[in-house]
Parts: structure tokens; C-alpha cells; sequence
């Protein structure tokens, strides 16, 4: 019984890591008072980028560098679009979305897939402590010590946490105050970009090892749900991919369980989606939205 | 600021500006991807209607999209960000093949119908959930919807690898559906089949409907103002829901027009993201019904087009995806300029 | 009319006008060190406009600002600041979900340090000083009204300003907190030399602590003199004026009115500051009920109530006799009850045309086997448009028309349902002469069909130009109903001003 336990804690903090890392990018970009429907996309392209660049250069290291920048990219262009333009931010995220799986998959099968080859490369293993718990990626170890008190501190205890928070409730006062408003929103896209394609990354350069289509799967838009079940702290993120995870790592476990072996394990695998539309709904009415949501800010 | 008055040749412009962007940028990459980039387009936009085969399939390509460029459009307009239409096409198609599956029996007259009222009942089923959260709770329905998107595709892997399992082959494709429910081809010679027909009306339902019914000018009210609507009386959360299960219902109309006029079985691949595609066609249609039938025919010649370029040239046949969604960045940002003048100067430091 | 070379700042000739309204017409000004300096005058006199030029929210079209004699261009809050002005508006320029020390940090964030201890100190060094206290650590969204205008002080004051502009400052705020905010004027003044321009209506309140007062009528500068000696009555008579020589609308000659259609009794909102207390009044049919008052003393409120978005503690509404219970939106408009909201954009859809607005309301007369009816609606726009001279076509866009011809259409709206009551909020805010007019012939009209109306609007002249009787509203509280042969303006004015008789 404890083992079981003990290996849907050690799976469910694989499994959340790349949820969590996703979900903290946008509750950073979200605090600002936009919303980036591109993250799946980020996640999708980073994922693709990262891995290519390794399998190129044969360094990892090089591989999570352009995930990264390919996020920064992403960023970049979300930014223009919602912030210096004002598009619609549903419609500009979810372009970016399809924009990035379909540039991705392309380049993946000039590359890669042409003659039938797929991109692989030797992943980073799980650095172990002794027992299943303790045994995890780096970047799930960085994540939950380095990346959380990261973001924690960035959003309620630095400077520019400060001003995020304030475009994202009050620009009119932000903007009294001195405070560039649109400068603190790309700041907040960008930072959030980076979260998320560390995300991606870490699926193909450490969970799986290879690419393939499909692979992010919607994560992205639980990372979303996530936000704003979170209510845009922290600590609630952390509860809801925590939740999410365990429903996500014991579904798979509950295959095993012989009473569930006819279950159709769609069923199962539809679990944790489900899990987290119930959240919402448990928890998700008059949630407090930063005020300036969705709303681009124009000086009239 | 908002320009109050636009010179009548900017939009245009701006468009033709966004196009050539477009193409500049896919460029880029059709050149990595060892194609020459003149050539691809004329093979995406040129040469599917140089042949008759060519123009036909570019319609059946363009019939799904027809009906989620509909169901978003409508959603839109009201304010509700339908981002499953997806899903609720899947769910149609769920429906169909159902119904599909135990209609032997049925006159064809009867069948038909029935195929495609099956579709849109399991439509907007599928989307009764996000849109009751929005409506009575308030909740986002963006996330709602789009997470019903994944559990769909699960639903049909489920059925196909289960019960639905081919009886003949014993792989994940459901078995052919009766005779009676296949819809009549339209177009003599062709794959073209009755969905277009039904597409068409429901396009030109809606545009009916939102430019002259009372109903509709409730949908505009909302979606243009909702703080008015509800001063002037109007109930702004029935609005909402009644327009959701709406747009479910046309996606899932859509998806059953792929079962019982093309497909004629479920597969897991029964869709390629007709639904997400969808937001494509209602955005650069503006949110037109009837525009939108022609920027759905616009894209199935891409798609068509670039599926024969992909043969031609090597090029990988996800090119017209690029296309389309470069197409939508810049286009969505061409009518952005055009309504509001962009204050370049920077802001006070 | 201004005050010599020897002020610290000095506005000079002033001018700024939006679209065909001019707010400000060549205003010169003096402000100096060490006086308390009370800007006087009624809403839409420019008092607000002229501070938001010297703070930098907003840019005159001509004139000059000069501090300490030097010509200084102040395009932002920013360049206020560096020059020593600070300013709380009336509506608090505070992000609501911090806390105050973060909100003093604001104007000083870099990139990686907030300076909260820095913040918690001046806060702790300014509440010692002045007297203030104000809990650093506390979300301003959860303090009382009082301390939130503590905090933007308290923001004023950390950026070092020299020169403190105080808008409308006792209009949120309850008797004691008053003297509490006028003890803290005080000693800015003495003890810190500080000049602090002080805008308000409440008479009381400057004669307490103003050194100088300078009275602002429709954007020009009528008095400008030392405080000591003016009495109240002179005071407001310099804000309102003499009688006008302007003909009013067609008063009604004899008050032949009908029975009662709105009744409001006892009713009570239950707000921390502001809020309705006891409030009684009724309204017969063909008569205006004018309620007038300075902005801030439970107009909103009033209406709100009307409109059925706020909902009494206690107390009822009966319309034509009948109680409306629970008064919600859709019950007061169902039994007689119209209202045109104050805001004309919150109540327009702006991108659909008139004719679509302009039925809005009443679909369901226009509507046939769920079809709207284009030609019955066409029509009924065309008599709109002829019978309220709205300068539009049905077609056009709401949103393309003037203020005056927007206001008209939803009036036409309004009316067109011959409502047994109509509460109409600031009708003419922000339009154009002939608007103005037009609008108040409007209400006039409907008045003679038979509407109860109940006019709220902060602009004096128009009460006292429409009403049958003026009831005047002063701390949320009706404190008197007066017919309209006696309402004259002064003695409206003192009510208004909470000046006891």
C-alpha cells in the first residue's frame, strides 16, 4: 500500500512539473492583465526547438537554450500583438497556438521526419536520493526549489512583481505613478514565456526523449485552468497541479487495480480534465480576475 | 485612439499589405524546405482550380470548416469564446456514427436528417457544460471549452479500440455506416456531397437570423455591450447559453456531415482541427456568416493545394497550416491598425 | 484678478476646451506658500479641469504655468512631481488589492528592489509628523474612505510636494473625519509652509481653514480674495451668480398634477459612508421632481435605487400606487418605471445603429413570429428622429453621433414608452448649448404628457429652470422639498452647501 502511495507521489511530480512550470508563466503574464492563449504552442514549439538544437549539437544544454529563446520569441510576437497593437487576446494567442504547432511540426518533418526517421536523443536522467520520491529530474528539483520561491518572490516581493501587479489591477493608477504600462506587460509576457518553455522542454529533453506530434497534448490548457483555479497565487497553483498530477498519476496506477481493469482507460486518461472542469466549478465562480483582464490599455 | 473615420481604401490595403506579409514569411520556410516558394503558392492558390478534381475537393475540404466557421462566428459575435468547437464537432461525429451504425432500416428521407440532427443534439450536448458554467456561474468558458477539446478525441479512442471496434478488420475505425444515412452527392462527378448544402444553409440560417430576427439583435446587443443590453432590459445569461448550445449544435452538425457524407466511418484522424480551424475562418471572415462560406472555400484550396504541392515539390504538407495561421496573425493585425491609430512615439520614461 | 508677481506658482491664461465645450476660458492664478487657497465653484465651473492641467493628467491648449517664475511645461504626473505638486483626485489613484506601503512604493520600484521598508518608514515618519496614522501593512481595499485619501495624501507628501491639491476631499467623508482632514490641512500650512489648493464646494469647510478663495464660474475666474470677511452668503452668490437674465423653459403656469406615481418611503442603503438614510418623497404625474445637490451626497445612490441595480435595507417603492418588492430591474421597469443612467456610453451600444438602439428596450413590440418588424421599427425611428430634431439617420451608428443627438436618441427611447414614472440622471452633462436646451425642452414635454420625472442633476441652473419642486439631498438625506416659486437660488445653494437657515 505505501509503495503505491509512495509511486504515485514520485510519478504525480513528474507529471506536475511541466504543468507547473507552464502554469506560473501564466499566472506571471496573467497578473499583468493579459491572457496568452499562445502557451500551448509555446510549450509545443520549445518542446520541438529544444530537442532539435540538442539532437544537432549533441548538448542538452544547448537544446534548453533554444527552447528558450524560441519561448522569447514567442513572447515577443504575442506582445506586439496584444500589448503595442491591441488585438483581440483570444484571437492572438490562439493564432500564435496554431501558428507554432503547425511551424513546428513542419520544420520537425523537414528535419526529421522525412524518410520516416523521428528526433531522439538521450534524455537527462533522474537524479536519485535514495527511495522513488527523491528520485526526479533537475529540473523538477529546480522547479520546486528554485523556480516557485522564484516566482513567489518576483510577483509579491520585487519591484517589478509590484508593478505588475498594479498594471494588472489599476494601469490608470500605474500610469500616474510613473510606471510604464506597456513595458511591464511585455516584461510580464516574456518572463512568462520562459516558464513556458522550460515546460515544453523538459518533456522532450528529460520526460520522454524524443518528439513527437501531438506531444504536448493540451497541457498547456490545463496549465491555464490551473491559473485561475490558483486565483493567481502561488500556493493555489501549486495545490491545483498538485491535485491535477495525482489524479493524472493514479489513473494510471488504477489500471492496474484488477476491480478497474475493464474500465476503458480513455476513461481514465479523461480523468484529470475532467478533474480540473469540476475545480473550477467547485471554485471557479466570481473568482477575482486582475481588473484589467483582457482590456489593452489606451492612453486617450 | 479610435479612428473615427477610415478612408475606404485602408482596410484593403492593410489586407493586401497582410497577404503579402503572409507570404514573405512562409517563404522563408518553404525555401528551407527545399521548395521553391513561387512554385508552392501556385501549387496552394492556383492550382487546385485548374482541374476539376481540384476545385471539387477543395470544397469537400472546405465543407467542415464551413460549419465550425459558422458555429464560431456565432459564438463570437455574442461575446462567448467558443474555443471547442472542436470537441463538439467530435461529439457530432459520435452522434452520427451511433446513428449511423442502427439505421439500416430507415428510408433515406428519414435517415439523413436524422444523421444530422443526431450530430447536432450530441453538439451541443458537448458544449451544454462550459456554457451553463458560464452562464449561471460565471466561469470562463474559454478553458471550460477548450478543455472538453482533448476528452472528446479520448472519448472517440475509447469507442474505436472498444465496442465501436471494426468487426471486419479489428482496427480502431469504426465499421461503415448504413447506406441509408450517406448522404447524396451534390456535385455529379465529384465527392462533393450534401454537407455543403446543409453548410450553406445553416451559414445563411444564421445570417438570417442574427441580421433580422429579434433574437439576434439580442446576440449583438450582448456581444457588442453587454453593460447596455442588460440596461435596456435584456437577459444577457440566457443569451449566452442559448447561443452556446447553438454553436455546439451547428460544430456537431459539422461533424456528423463528415461521417454520413465523406468519411462514411469514425477514425480517430476524423478530424484535423476542423474546430480550431474554425476560429481561423470566423476571424478573417470578420465574424460574417456568409463571408465566412467564402474564406472556408478559400482555405480548402489551401489545404487542397498544398497537400498536391507537398507531392510536388517535398515539401511537408503541414505548409497550408502555416499558411492559414500567418494569414490570421497578420490579417488580425492589419484590421487592428485600421480601427485604432497606433501611438508609435514612446511613452513618458 | 490674479495675485501678483510674487506667487510660487502662478497659471496663466489658461484655456482648454473639449470639442465645442470650453471648460477653461483664459484662467490666471496664483498659488502661494504657507495658504490654505479654496477653489470655489459649481460642477462643470473647470475647478477639476484647471488642477489636472497643473498636475499633468491633462494638457491645456493655451497658457502657461510658471513656478517660482520659471515657465514649466508639465505634460505628466511625473513632471508634477519633480516640480513639488502633488494631488489626490476624487476618485483614488490607488491599486485596491495592496497594501499602502506597497502603493507609496509604486512611484519608486526598480527593477529588482521595492523599497517597502523605505516605504514603511515614511509612512511611519509622516503619520508621527501629521498625525495621520495610517497602518502601512494594512489592503487599502479594506480601509475605511477616510484612510485611503490618508494614503494618496500620504503618496503626496513622500514625493516631497511643496504644493498640495485637494479635490473635492470632504465629499466622502463623514463630520469627524472633516475635521480631522482640516486639522491636517492646518498644520501642513503652518508647520511645513505648504501650500495647499483646497476644491470644494463646502462652505463650512473653507471658511474654517481657507486663507484666500478664488470663485471659478463656466471656466473663468470670477473673485479671487482673502477668505477672512467673505461670508457664506457672499460666497455662494459669487458660485451661482446673479439671476439669470436667460428665459426659462416653459414653466408650467399652474401646478395642475395628478395622482402619485412614484412613492419612496423610509428607504435606506446601507453603505459605510454615504448611502441613503430615511429617505421620503413623492411624485405626481405631470410634475418634475428636481433633486438637487452636490455630487456626492447620495444622488448615485438615489438613482441606483431607482434603477432597481441597488436595493434598499429598508423602506419601499410604490409605482401608480402599486409596491414593486423586491424594486429589481425588471420589476420597476415592468411596472412604469424608465430611466436614462448618467453615463450615455455605459447605456449605448455604440457600433449598432440608431433605430437598433432605439428599440432595444421594447423588442418585443417590434417583433413578429420572432422576426423583428424593419418597417415598423423604421418607422417609429423616422418619428424620432423628426419629433426630438435628432441630426442622424436610423442607419448610422450610435456611436457616430454627437453627445446631444446621443442623448436624444435614448431620451426618444425613454419617453417613447410613455413611462408613468422617468428618473433622468445628469441629462446634460457634457453637451453643447443648443443640446442643452433642446434636452431640457425634451423633459419639459414629457412632463406636460404626463410623466412623473425625476430629475437628478448637479448642475443648479437646470433644477431650478425644470423642476416643479426641488427636494435637496445633503449627506444622503432629503433636507428639504421646496415648491418651485420658492426656490430661489440662494437659498437652494446654502441647503445644498449644508449651510443651516
Amino acid at each position: 500500500m505505501i509503495d503505491v502511495i509512495v509511486d504515485l507521489i514520485a510519478a504525480s511530480l513528474r507529471i506536475g512539473t511541466p504543468l507547473l512550470l507552464a502554469a506560473l508563466g501564466e499566472l506571471i503574464t496573467e497578473r499583468s492583465g493579459v491572457l496568452n492563449l499562445g502557451i500551448e504552442g509555446i510549450m509545443y514549439a520549445s518542446a520541438f526547438s529544444g530537442i532539435a538544437a540538442a539532437s544537432y549539437s549533441g548538448s542538452l544544454w544547448i537544446g534548453l537554450l533554444v527552447a528558450v529563446i524560441t519561448g522569447l520569441v514567442a513572447g515577443l510576437l504575442l506582445a506586439f500583438l496584444t500589448v503595442t497593437l491591441g488585438v483581440n487576446q483570444h484571437v492572438a494567442g490562439l493564432g500564435l497556438t496554431l501558428f507554432l504547432i503547425s511551424v513546428s511540426n513542419t520544420i520537425n518533418r523537414i528535419l526529421f521526419t522525412a524518410d520516416g526517421g523521428q528526433v531522439r536523443v538521450e534524455p537527462w536522467k533522474s537524479i536519485g536520493f535514495g527511495g522513488p520520491i527523491f528520485d526526479q529530474y533537475l529540473f523538477t528539483y529546480g522547479t520546486l526549489l528554485i523556480g516557485v520561491p522564484f516566482v513567489w518572490w518576483l510577483v509579491w516581493r520585487s519591484g517589478l512583481g509590484l508593478r505588475i501587479r498594479a498594471v494588472g489591477e489599476n494601469p490608470e493608477a500605474a500610469d500616474v505613478a510613473g510606471i510604464h504600462v506597456a513595458r511591464t506587460r511585455y516584461q510580464a509576457i516574456l518572463i512568462g514565456t520562459v516558464f513556458m518553455s522550460l515546460a515544453g522542454a523538459f518533456i522532450t529533453l528529460a520526460y520522454v526523449g524524443q518528439f513527437t506530434i501531438n506531444i504536448i497534448n493540451g497541457r498547456g490548457w490545463v496549465a491555464l485552468a490551473l491559473v485561475i483555479f490558483g486565483r493567481w497565487n502561488v500556493g493555489r497553483c501549486i495545490a491545483g497541479a498538485a491535485l491535477f498530477s495525482l489524479v493524472n498519476a493514479g489513473q494510471l496506477q488504477l489500471r492496474l487495480v484488477p476491480a478497474f481493469a475493464d474500465v476503458p482507460f480513455e476513461l481514465l486518461l479523461a480523468l484529470p480534465y475532467l478533474a480540473v472542469i469540476i475545480g473550477l466549478a467547485i471554485s471557479g465562480r466570481n473568482v477575482p480576475y486582475p481588473s484589467s483582464y483582457l482590456k489593452p490599455y489606451r492612453r486617450l | 485612439m479610435l479612428r473615427s473615420a477610415t478612408p475606404w481604401w485602408r482596410g484593403p490595403l492593410l489586407i493586401a499589405i497582410a497577404a503579402v506579409a503572409t507570404f514573405v514569411v512562409t517563404a522563408a520556410l518553404i525555401r528551407w524546405a527545399g521548395g521553391n516558394p513561387v512554385a508552392a503558392y501556385r501549387y496552394m492558390f492556383i492550382n487546385p482550380l485548374q482541374s476539376k478534381f481540384g476545385i471539387t475537393e477543395s470544397v469537400l475540404a472546405a465543407t467542415p470548416l464551413v460549419f465550425t466557421g459558422v458555429a464560431v462566428a456565432l459564438a463570437f459575435r455574442a461575446g462567448y469564446w467558443n474555443i471547442g468547437a472542436e470537441g463538439q464537432l467530435l461529439a457530432g461525429t459520435i452522434g452520427a456514427t451511433w446513428f449511423g451504425l442502427h439505421a439500416e432500416d430507415l428510408p433515406k428521407v428519414v435517415a439523413v436528417p436524422g444523421v444530422l440532427l443526431a450530430g447536432a443534439i450530441c453538439g451541443a450536448l458537448w458544449a451544454l457544460v462550459p456554457a451553463l458554467l458560464r452562464s449561471r456561474l460565471g466561469i470562463d468558458e474559454v478553458v471550460t471549452t477548450l478543455l472538453l477539446n482533448p476528452v472528446a478525441l479520448l472519448v472517440i479512442t475509447g469507442l474505436l479500440n472498444g465496442p465501436w471496434r471494426n468487426s471486419a478488420t479489428g482496427f480502431p475505425d469504426s465499421d461503415v455506416v448504413a447506406e441509408s444515412v450517406m448522404m447524396p452527392i451534390v456535385w455529379p462527378g465529384s465527392r462533393v456531397h450534401f454537407g455543403l448544402v446543409a453548410g450553406g444553409l445553416l451559414a445563411l440560417g444564421c445570417w438570417w437570423y442574427v441580421g433580422r430576427m429579434a433574437g439576434g439583435l439580442r446576440l449583438r446587443a450582448v456581444g457588442l455591450a453587454p453593460g447596455a443590453a442588460r440596461i435596456a432590459g435584456l437577459e444577457v445569461e440566457r443569451t449566452l447559453l442559448v447561443t452556446a448550445l447553438s454553436s455546439g449544435a451547428i460544430a456537431g452538425v459539422g461533424g456528423a456531415s463528415e461521417i454520413a457524407g465523406v468519411a462514411h466511418q469514425l477514425t480517430i484522424g476524423i478530424s484535423s482541427g476542423f474546430g480550431y480551424t474554425g476560429v481561423i475562418v470566423a476571424t478573417l471572415a470578420a465574424l460574417n456568416f456568409v463571408g465566412g462560406i467564402a474564406v472556408a472555400l478559400l482555405l480548402g484550396v489551401i489545404n487542397v493545394g498544398s497537400f498536391s504541392a507537398s507531392r510536388a515539390l517535398s515539401i511537408p504538407s503541414t505548409m497550408g497550416e502555416v499558411v492559414q495561421s500567418v494569414l490570421l496573425i497578420t490579417v488580425v493585425a492589419a484590421l487592428v491598425i485600421n480601427r485604432f491609430k497606433i501611438v508609435w512615439k514612446s511613452v513618458d520614461k | 484678478m490674479n495675485n501678483g508677481p510674487t506667487s510660487s506658482i502662478w497659471l496663466k491664461e489658461i484655456r482648454k476646451a473639449y470639442g465645442a465645450t470650453v471648460a477653461l476660458d483664459g484662467v490666471t492664478l496664483g498659488i502661494r506658500p504657507g495658504e490654505v487657497h479654496a477653489l470655489l465653484g459649481e460642477n462643470g465651473a473647470g475647478k477639476t479641469t484647471l488642477m489636472k492641467t497643473l498636475f499633468g493628467l491633462t494638457q491645456p491648449d493655451s497658457g502657461q504655468i510658471e513656478v517660482d517664475g520659471v515657465p514649466t511645461v508639465i505634460s505628466t504626473p511625473r513632471d508634477a512631481r519633480a516640480v513639488g505638486i502633488g494631488m489626490v483626485t476624487q476618485h483614488f489613484s490607488l491599486v485596491k488589492t495592496m497594501t499602502v506601503a506597497e502603493n507609496l512604493a509604486l512611484a519608486n520600484t526598480r527593477l529588482i528592489r521595492v523599497d517597502i521598508e523605505g516605504a514603511r518608514k515614511t509612512a511611519q515618519s509622516a503619520n508621527e509628523r501629521f498625525g495621520l496614522d495610517v497602518p502601512a501593512d494594512s489592503i487599502v481595499s479594506e480601509l475605511p474612505v477616510a484612510l485611503q485619501q490618508r494614503v494618496e495624501i500620504l503618496k503626496a507628501l513622500a514625493a516631497g510636494c511643496r504644493y498640495l491639491i485637494l479635490d473635492e476631499p470632504t465629499a466622502v467623508l463623514g463630520p469627524r473625519d472633516v475635521d480631522a482632514l482640516l486639522e491636517v490641512v492646518r498644520m501642513l500650512r503652518d508647520e511645513e509652509s505648504m501650500a495647499v489648493v483646497l476644491i470644494s464646494h463646502k462652505m463650512k469647510e473653507i471658511e474654517r481653514v481657507a486663507d484666500r478663495v478664488s470663485v471659478l464660474r463656466r471656466g473663468s475666474v470670477v473673485a479671487s480674495t482673502e477668505a477672512k470677511g467673505m461670508t457664506s452668503k457672499e460666497l455662494v452668490a459669487l458660485m451661482v451668480g446673479a439671476e439669470s437674465q436667460r428665459e426659462p423653459a416653459a414653466r408650467r403656469a399652474t401646478s395642475a398634477h395628478g395622482k402619485v406615481v412614484l412613492r419612496i418611503v423610509g428607504v435606506e442603503t446601507a453603505k459605510e459612508i454615504g448611502g441613503l438614510s430615511g429617505v421620503s418623497f413623492e411624485v405626481r404625474s405631470g410634475e418634475i421632481l428636481g433633486i438637487a445637490g452636490v455630487s456626492g451626497n447620495g444622488q448615485t445612490d438615489l438613482v441606483e435605487l431607482l434603477s432597481g441595480t441597488l436595493q434598499p435595507s429598508s423602506g419601499s417603492i410604490e409605482i401608480d400606487g402599486k409596491k414593486v418588492d423586491p424594486p429589481r430591474p425588471a420589476a420597476l421597469m415592468a411596472a412604469g418605471m424608465g430611466m436614462l443612467g448618467e453615463d450615455r456610453h455605459a447605456s449605448a451600444v455604440h457600433q449598432l445603429p440608431v433605430v437598433e438602439n432605439l428599440v432595444l428596450d421594447q423588442l418585443g413590440s417590434f417583433t413578429k413570429w420572432g422576426q423583428l418588424n424593419r418597417r415598423s421599427m423604421s418607422s417609429r425611428c423616422e418619428d424620432a428622429i423628426k419629433q426630438f430634431e435628432i441630426k442622424a439617420t436610423s442607419e448610422q451608428a450610435l456611436g457616430t453621433l454627437s453627445g446631444g443627438n446621443m442623448q436624444k436618441v435614448l431620451l426618444a427611447r425613454l419617453f417613447g414608452r410613455s413611462p408613468k414614472v422617468a428618473v433622468v440622471s445628469q441629462p446634460t452633462r457634457g453637451l453643447d448649448v443648443a443640446s442643452t436646451w433642446y434636452v431640457r425642452s425634451l423633459i419639459s414635454a414629457a412632463r406636460d404628457k404626463g410623466t412623473g420625472v425625476v430629475l437628478v442633476s448637479e448642475d443648479l441652473d437646470e433644477v431650478l429652470e425644470l423642476s416643479d419642486r426641488v427636494a435637496v439631498m445633503y449627506r444622503g438625506k432629503i433636507v428639504a422639498i421646496v415648491d418651485a416659486a420658492d426656490a430661489t437660488r440662494e437659498r437652494i445653494g446654502e441647503l445644498m452647501a449644508g449651510v443651516a437657515n
